[in-house]
């Protein structure tokens, strides 16, 4: 492992093949953290422009709305207002996994565009969108709601789509939520997880006060879990074993009856910080609803997670989260036990969004394994502080890396495992470096949870201890 | 706690466990506000009705599960096929993130592409400054020969102007004057992604060209170009050169991706590999033709080159299935003075061969597809060829020209009687399409897999079965390396079909004791 004098270095070097002006910036995202300080924001600047032409990883805010926070929410539906490139992209590509009658109840991995022509553009697209949503509603007339995820040439050509959206909502007496994540808003997908959320604020929450629900004394929301590959399931399960009553999940598998019943929760467990602190502080200040960050990645987080939510509620819940404990300890204890010689000592590095660059690394750790190098898509200051406490070792930090930067340290760390996401897979998979996307768990998943932890070793196994890293090299060289 | 050590598994099927089960039951019936289950069915045969086909085609304003993608996707798949280029995509650069993950998902390659990452004080001001900052970073970083710029449809819609930003960063010096940087505008409310293709390269070969016509003529290399056009099958590439190698034609693939899309793994990450030459590109007027292979994709690249190169352009129809092959190799024949080789012969006959082999698992039966336009018309060309019939055959992204031509050509043939043509129709539509006329197998890319789905909910002998053979192919591995042109291509597409048809004949067939018959080991 690179010490901080060398790591320091390699920053220089890689910085040095920028022309000056980009040089200078990038120097404020890169740094080196010797251990864990417990406090300050590792010294980074965050959630600032990416540089032109340099590959950012990063998406748009339409990728953190439509994408990210809303998409997920089954039972409405979700349309992709512009021309038709964002939403045949992302569509079904995040694994936000859901129960339901696709097409008929449920709308999750369907595409719904407007498919803006010239015409939309040059003479607007406001009275294609009402045809559209009455279109919508008929042919899908179980649907609970309507958001209209913008595209960015909806917010150039000064269309009013909340008039639309009104006027529409009125007539179908359902919700019709107009989001305001044009791709050229912000920096990063970040900006639009903080549009939506505040779209869920004036368009849900606000739309009724739902107090048609009875309010039990253990009612918790989880907030900021997508149920990728099933995450949420794999959380939910272990909540409602030590005595709590999940109303809600936020958004994956989630509906709109459950984002309307969580202001009358106890409590607001929040898993993605990053994705839902806004809505979660609007329902502190609101409601007057606490929340609290959780970690559900490997046993050591899980556990600690637990008794801290436990902490919150009476002693039969705290009871509760000891014996979900014990009770799988033994589990862990055989996941540890066979996965950690197989992988004590290997070196990680981690380039995600979210919560992840932070989330996981105790997961490694339970596992033996070292996270040397970490970094945030579009994190902001917030997370750095917040990963401070999770870091054990000297650790490379790069915020908004490029994919020059992340090539140059992968190439010089040489690390047994790298974590990050689709656009990076296959580049470090050819320099014969191990390779898990930690966006999409790699098609794989759940990775949180006892149950989840279980899969995250053997995937872990998997792919370091996989004999194709061996084979690159030809016999005969 | 399903998990166990010795026996992890995964999502599926994790939760099929009880404990599982059971809290996906008590979520949906405490919390969700769930629709009634006899609502829910009653909807869902709804939607496989008649009525609702009728309301479904009645649809003007919404698009549902379209079946192209927009404009500077296809720029960049075109860019890629040149040497040392780095596509280069100006405007907000959330668009890249997904065109590279769109390519990314089928290739299984990696895919480097850069934005200059435009935000709403470009919208305001114009990106001028992001594009000068943005050429001049990606040079200095990736170090490509060419950097081959489109847009996105924010950069169209504020109007910026590529020539004049481009000419303006390299009089500020931010990139040598002579550093290659041919353009498009790529407007995405335009057309789809095979307009985008077509632009870049009418871009790339007006920049290389167009200033030096002057000691060029047509024929005097003796070479032939081909345009294979937006094609996720890298085979193809490669296909195409070896029957040319093979007829002893030197030949010019303009935009050839095979090899970056397609690198080894042996410790070295290549950004650029293989690609169409500049040099080769700045000679391709001197060739004898430019043949488009397809032709319903591009219009402005071949309107370039008539009228820039004063080549004919001759048509061909895209080389899918015996007789277009045929037709393709004579036209190289009579343009270049070369005849048809033994070796190309051999593989004709030996396609025939194939053909005879498996006709009676394919004649008759019944066959829908979706895809661009070329596609589709080929497909539906070799399908009539096999005497299978074609039902629906649906393209989101053609015109209604397309849609005569297609008539025409399906009248042609007794084959063709039942077909119907669909055009500017998306997923959705082909949906109710298959619930009204059931076809025996659904060809088309991976988002067919949706449609498989609901018509398997109605009943099994609903279900329609999709042959992936198109793109995006996320969810099966490696096909894309195959060839679907030519000879060899049309191999692999028979093999395809006709195992299809066997798989799910033993699909059928075997539960015991009840469909003992026609499971046979024997076929
Ligand atoms: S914003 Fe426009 S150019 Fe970008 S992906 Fe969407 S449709 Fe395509
Ligand atoms: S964890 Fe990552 S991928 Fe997930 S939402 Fe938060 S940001 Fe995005």
């Amino acid at each position: 492992m690179l010490n901080k004098e060398e790591a320091q270095r390699l920053i220089e070097e890689v910085l040095a093949a920028y022309p000056p002006d980009a040089a200078a910036d990038r120097a404020k995202h890169l740094t080196v953290v010797e251990e864990a300080t417990g406090e300050g924001s590792c010294g980074i600047t965050a959630n600032r422009k990416s540089q032109p032409g340099v590959m950012t990883i990063r998406g748009c805010a339409y990728a953190g709305s439509k994408g990210v926070v809303w998409g997920p929410v089954k039972d409405m539906i979700h349309i992709s207002h512009g021309p038709v490139g964002c939403g045949q992209y992302s569509r079904a590509g995040r694994r936000n996994y859901y129960v339901g009658h696709t097409g008929v109840n449920a709308f999750g991995t369907m595409n719904f565009t407007s498919d803006f022509q010239e015409k939309d553009v040059v003479f607007g697209g406001d009275k294609k969108l009402a045809k559209l949503l009455d279109e919508a509603n008929a042919l899908f007339p179980l649907n609970k709601g309507i958001s209209i995820q913008s595209e960015c040439p909806v917010g150039l050509i000064g269309d009013d789509i909340e008039a639309v959206a009104k006027q529409k909502g009125a007539e179908m007496g359902k919700p019709v939520v107009p989001v305001r994540c044009e791709g050229f808003r912000g920096v990063s997908q970040s900006l639009g997880h903080h549009i939506a959320n505040d779209t869920i604020r004036d368009f849900i929450l606000d739309r009724q006060e739902s107090t048609a629900n009875e309010a039990g004394p253990y009612d918790v929301a989880i907030l900021g879990d997508y149920n990728i590959g099933g995450d949420a399931w794999a959380s939910r399960i272990l909540l409602e074993e030590m005595g709590l009553r999940v109303v809600a999940q936020w958004s994956g598998d989630g509906t709109l009856a459950e984002m309307e019943r969580t202001p009358q929760v106890r409590l607001n467990l929040l898993h993605c910080y990053r994705s839902m602190n806004y809505i979660s502080r609007h329902m502190e200040a609101k409601y007057g609803i606490p929340w609290m960050e959780y970690n559900f990645f490997g046993p050591t987080r899980i556990a600690d997670s637990l008794r801290r939510i436990a902490a919150r509620f009476d002693s039969r819940i705290q009871e509760g989260a000891e014996a979900v404990i014990a009770r799988h300890q033994p589990m862990v204890d055989a996941i540890t036990h066979h996965f950690r010689p197989r992988l004590e000592g290997k070196r990680v590095m981690l380039y995600v969004g979210g919560l992840r660059p932070r989330h996981v690394i105790g997961a490694y750790e339970d596992l033996g394994m070292q996270v040397v190098g970490t970094g945030y898509e579009f994190g902001h200051n917030d997370d750095y502080e917040r990963t401070n406490e999770d870091l054990s070792n000297t650790t490379l930090i790069y915020d908004d890396a490029s994919g020059y930067e992340l090539e140059k340290f992968v190439e010089r760390v040489r690390p047994d495992l790298v974590g990050s996401g689709i656009k990076e897979k296959y580049v470090f998979q050819k320099m014969g470096i191990p390779f898990r996307q930690m966006h999409s768990w790699d098609y794989s998943g759940p990775y949180h949870g006892y149950d989840g932890y279980a899969i995250f070793a053997r995937d872990m196994d998997m792919t370091i201890n996989n004999p194709c890293w061996k084979m690159m090299t030809p016999p005969w060289r | 706690m399903s998990q166990c050590a010795a026996t992890i598994v995964p999502c599926y099927p994790l939760f099929q466990q009880p404990e599982y089960r059971e809290l996906l039951k008590a979520k949906s019936a405490e919390f969700e506000a769930r629709v009634p289950q006899e609502k829910i069915d009653e909807t869902f045969q709804w939607t496989t009705s008649e009525a609702y086909r009728k309301l479904n085609f009645q649809r003007e304003a919404l698009t549902i599960n379209p079946a192209k993608a927009c404009q500077p996707l296809g720029a960049v798949l075109c860019a890629l096929g040149f040497r040392g280029t780095l596509p280069y995509v100006h405007g907000s650069q959330g668009c890249t993130a997904y065109f590279r993950t769109y390519f990314n998902r089928h290739f299984k390659e990696p895919v480097a592409c850069v934005s200059d990452s435009m935000t709403e004080d470009s919208a305001v001001f114009g990106g001028q400054k992001n594009l000068f900052a943005g050429l001049q970073n990606a040079k200095a970083l990736y170090e490509p020969e060419m950097i081959a710029v489109s847009s996105t449809c924010m950069a169209e819609v504020i109007g910026d102007d590529l020539n004049a930003f481009i000419t303006n960063a390299k009089k500020e010096g931010r990139i040598p004057v002579d550093f290659p940087t041919p353009y498009a505008h790529t407007p995405s409310f335009i057309g789809s992604h095979l307009t985008g293709w077509d632009n870049m390269l009418e871009g790339i070969l007006r920049y290389f060209t167009l200033n030096s016509m002057a000691d060029k003529t047509a024929g005097s290399s003796g070479r032939i170009n081909l345009v294979a056009g937006f094609d996720g099958y890298l085979g193809n590439f490669r296909l195409l050169k070896r029957m040319m190698r093979e007829m002893g034609v030197e030949a010019t693939l303009l935009s050839d991706p095979e090899a970056v899309l397609d690198t080894p793994a042996d410790g070295r990450y290549r950004m650029y590999a293989g690609g169409t030459p500049p040099e080769e590109v700045q000679q391709a007027p001197n060739a004898i033709d430019t043949l488009f292979l397809q032709p319903w994709g591009i219009e402005k690249s071949r309107k370039f080159v008539k009228e820039t190169w004063n080549h004919a352009a001759t048509q061909v129809d895209a080389p899918y299935g015996l007789a277009a092959t045929d037709r393709l190799l004579m036209t190289v024949s009579q343009l270049t003075g070369r005849p048809v080789p033994a070796s190309l012969e051999l593989e004709r006959g030996r396609l025939v061969d194939m053909m005879a082999d498996s006709h009676a698992w394919l004649h008759g039966r019944r066959f829908s597809v979706y895809g661009d336009p070329d596609f589709v018309m080929g497909m539906a060309r070799f399908l009539m060829e096999l005497g299978a019939e074609p039902l629906h055959l649906l393209c989101h992204n053609a015109t209604k020209r397309w849609g005569k031509a297609m008539e025409q050509m399906l009248a042609a043939s007794p084959f063709g009687k039942g077909a119907e043509v669909h055009f500017g129709r998306d997923l959705w539509h082909l949906r109710s399409l298959l619930f009204e006329k059931k076809p025996d197998f659904l060809i088309g890319n991976s988002y067919g897999k949706f449609i498989q789905r609901d018509t398997l909910h109605k009943g099994k002998e609903h279900e329609v079965p999709l042959i992936r053979i198109g793109f995006p192919i996320f969810d099966r591995h490696h096909l894309h390396r195959h060839s679907t042109l030519g000879y060899e291509g049309a191999m692999y597409l028979l093999t395809t079909l006709v195992n299809a048809v066997l798989e799910r004949l033993d699909d059928e067939t075997r539960s015991m004791g009840e469909t003992d018959y026609n499971y046979d080991l024997i076929r």
